[in-house]
């Protein structure tokens, strides 16, 4: 089975982290990858919400918006496709994701057609 | 197939013996063909040819080997009727052996365990968790289980999809969890068992008070329950303390309420109205809990229970072992409920006014501030004191949150007193 892992934190205490934050998170990250081994089929940070752009057509014309889709408390900074047995091993390994410690993570099955 | 008993069967007996086994089919379905809906449908379909057949050919010998036998034959019907048999066939033949040879009793795996375990699991919401538990472990209708939520049936069936939905979209496993898991797991199973018990114990709205049909399938799931845990894994101290406490509990229920229907508060309860053989039940139940040496909250909300119906009269209860009891309980379980009832309990064991100024409390005031039975229990106490006016006021104020009649002729009548006094 597969499940997208939705990586939720708060955008604007990211911003005031220090260097040492940033070495410390990404150390966590990295001892997260190699835990979690061949399970990780992919996954990546993303950019703030300040960088997104949320696109619709509408009667054929593309409209634009400067900004993420929903303005909420938590912002999507990043996810991972994992490969897991079951539900339960991937609510265990969702909970090792180191941004589940201040944020929230968001288990999604994937479907398969 | 068994052969039936040669006398034919009533309809009444038959839909009885079909909701008994029909947890402990689909378990099995659910576990042979690896699809909740397949398993439902085909139990349906089960449940019918036994209506159909049962009432010329009688009971079969063993009701629940039947209706699989049966379902599985369904499934097949189905499966083929869906022409999607070259993809699901091969996993249904590796289940099949036995097709056509009759399964009886012994050999016949009992997989509710699984069944109870999946529809528990924390990533389902609480109240799914439990309606999940009435329809397919304790195979109560979706109106039945609509109803015991007041909710309307087309609601309820669409919440049970969704949570199928879930359980198969999300492979929420179809299994006992591993040891290491069974500490964190087991806790909502028993949770589960015990809201069914005290949303029929102690019904929050409507005529009645008490809901014993729910009440006693809660009592059902717990005995199933303690009984897969001592043959598969090993007894468990707190199932086997969930069960007593309901036992207990359930003993009173014909002493409860009055001839109107009024709430009996225990303290006014006619004792001989208890039920001896479901006390006995329950007191050896909890003393098997208790050889375990493997204490918890449950184990001691039988304790103080077992102290309740133990006692010749209202008079005789042994209140200081039931406020240390409290002590226990709060050492598990800090919450506002338990620590209005730990109040309650030194109140009676060691002065009304002492329980009071625990009540009073303003942190417990004011989490317990929109709950009925805190301002019923601190009326009490003002009674007891003598303190009429303040007692009419908090009378007054669990009579604005009640919404069960019983309860309310109840706190109407200790309104009335106190206000004549």
């Amino acid at each position: 089975m597969r499940y997208m892992m939705l990586i939720y934190g708060n955008e604007a205490a990211g911003a005031e982290a220090t260097e040492a934050d940033w070495q410390e998170t990404m150390q966590a990250y990295n001892a997260f990858q190699a835990e979690a081994g061949e399970r990780i089929l992919s996954g990546d940070a993303l950019h703030p919400t300040s960088t997104a752009t949320t696109v619709r057509l509408r009667d054929g014309n593309v409209l634009t918006t400067d900004g993420p889709f929903a303005e909420t408390k938590e912002q999507l900074g990043g996810f991972y496709i994992l490969n897991c047995e079951n539900l339960d091993e991937a609510i265990a390994m969702a909970a090792k994701i180191p941004g589940a410690k201040h944020g929230c993570v968001e288990v999604r099955p994937i479907m398969e057609f | 197939m068994d052969q039936g008993a040669p006398l034919s069967a009533c309809q009444a007996e038959i839909a009885a013996a079909v909701q008994a086994e029909s947890g402990r089919v689909l378990a099995t379905l659910i576990s042979q063909l690896g699809d909740w809906d397949l398993a439902e449908d085909c139990l349906q379909d089960a449940c019918v040819a036994a209506l159909e057949h049962w009432p010329q050919a009688g009971l079969p010998r063993n009701p629940a080997a039947w209706l699989v036998t049966t379902a599985r034959r369904k499934a097949l019907d189905r499966l083929r009727r869906r022409q999607t048999l070259e993809r699901k066939l091969p996993l249904l033949h590796m289940h099949s052996a036995t097709e056509d040879t009759p399964m009886d009793a012994d050999t016949f795996p009992d997989e509710r365990l699984k069944l109870l375990f999946t529809c528990c699991h924390p990533a389902l919401e609480l109240e799914t968790q439990i309606a999940l538990t009435l329809h397919t472990v304790a195979g109560l209708s979706t109106a039945d289980v609509a109803h015991a939520f007041m909710l309307r049936p087309a609601t309820m069936a669409q919440r049970l999809t969704r949570a199928k939905r879930k359980i198969r979209a999300a492979a929420i496993p179809y299994r006992v969890p591993p040891l290491e898991l069974l500490p964190t797991r087991l806790p909502a199973l028993l949770m589960v068992i015990y809201l069914i018990f005290s949303t029929g114990y102690a019904a929050p709205s409507g005529e009645q008070l008490l809901r014993v049909d729910l009440c006693e399938e809660a009592i059902r799931l717990a005995r199933i329950l303690t009984r897969l845990f001592a043959a598969q894994l090993q007894p468990n101290a707190e199932a086997l303390g969930l069960l007593a406490l309901l036992l207990l509990h359930h003993s009173r229920r014909a002493a409860r309420t009055g001839v109107h229907g009024e709430l009996i508060t225990l303290e006014e309860q006619d004792r001989s109205r208890w039920s001896r053989a479901l006390i006995d039940e329950g007191l050896t139940t909890l003393d098997a809990a208790l050889a375990l040496h493997d204490p918890g909250p449950y184990q001691i909300q039988a304790a103080i229970s077992a102290l309740h119906v133990q006692a010749a009269s209202a008079a005789a209860t042994d209140w200081p072992q039931i406020a240390l009891l409290y002590d226990a309980l709060w050492r598990w379980q800090p919450t506002p409920i338990v620590a209005l009832n730990r109040a309650v309990a030194i109140a009676m064991a060691h002065g009304y006014a002492h329980g009071l100024a625990l009540l009073d409390d303003p942190e417990l005031a004011a989490a317990l501030h929109d709950y009925q039975h805190y301002h019923a229990a601190r009326a009490e106490l003002l009674q007891r004191l003598e303190r009429y006016a303040e007692a009419a006021a908090a009378y007054t104020q669990a009579l604005a949150r009640c919404q069960n009649t019983s309860e309310h002729l109840y706190l109407s009548r200790r309104l009335a007193e106190v206000s004549r006094s």
